[in-house]
């Protein structure tokens, strides 16, 4: 598979950018941001997640996204949804740093390494994989 | 903690920092169970999952920024709405028994191994990659 081309900083999918932002849609776009925001908080926070999965599918269902700036941008959203939670889970004593520094930095390795693998390939025989490790992960949690 | 749990854990972090980076989930949806086996309760593995989150989405955004996909004006809404959410988020999840939460939780990862499974096995041309 060839890369795409670059894509302009005025292509029809950069929802919110200038052209958007003088128009009355601008206020429906961010109304729908704002809702998508604040359910994915909430689940962010009962799930210890960052809600990429209740995210990226929204931002493409109903904010108009293609499937990678969906996926970028709700990254992004996820720094602060994640940020937030932490603070408000270290109040009531929940946190532990040096766990969370045993599996966060390993996996900031691995997202460097995702993110230049899902320029490269279609990952589906790995998105299969991980789906068959999910199961397993939910029938040791549904059972235990 | 043994070398080899050390070991297992270094893995499982890496691996949920491929799926964020592959699939844009942030990679609590494998913490989470990962820390539960270091011996965590639900509650405590998902406050700390939060935690994790933060280097692998600041890796994650800088590759993504570097291909010029995020957007940065409806992330900050997306964002900064979250917030809201997340204040109703950790009252619910602290107000409800841990294995409640735990089985919810499992519900949840199944829900995403079926989502995971659909994108990967549905007809190609619906999007553009």
């Amino acid at each position: 598979m060839g890369r795409p081309p670059p894509r302009s900083r005025f292509a029809p999918d950069r929802l919110v950018g200038a052209r958007l932002r003088r128009s009355p849609a601008y206020d429906t776009a961010v109304l729908r941001l704002v809702l998508i925001g604040l359910v994915a908080g909430l689940f962010s926070a009962l799930f210890g997640v960052g809600g990429g999965i209740l995210i990226v599918p929204l931002l493409i269902l109903a904010a108009g996204f293609l499937e990678r700036p969906a996926t970028a941008t709700s990254l992004a959203a996820i720094g602060i949804t994640a940020l937030a939670g932490t603070i408000t889970y270290a109040f009531h004593g929940h946190v532990d740093v040096g766990y969370a520094a045993l599996v966060g930095l390993p996996a900031a390795a691995g997202a460097v390494a995702g993110s230049t693998l899902q320029q490269r390939i279609h990952a589906r025989v790995l998105s299969l994989g991980f789906a068959a490790l999910l199961v397993g992960v939910a029938v040791w949690l549904l059972a235990g | 903690m043994s070398p080899g749990t050390i070991a297992a854990a270094l893995a499982l972090g890496f691996a949920a920092g491929l799926l964020a980076g592959l699939f844009g989930v942030g990679g609590g949806i494998l913490f989470v169970p990962t820390l539960l086996g270091l011996g965590l309760g639900q509650l405590d593995a998902e406050a700390t999952s939060l935690l994790a989150i933060l280097p692998t989405v600041a890796a994650g955004v800088w590759r993504q920024s570097g291909y010029g996909h995020v957007r940065w004006r409806p992330a900050l809404w997306l964002g900064l709405a979250s917030i809201a959410g997340v204040q109703l988020g950790v009252v619910i999840a602290t107000s409800l028994p841990e294995h409640v939460l735990r089985r919810l939780f499992g519900v949840l990862v199944l829900g995403v191994a079926v989502q995971l499974a659909w994108r990967a096995l549905r007809p190609r041309a619906a999007l553009p990659r």
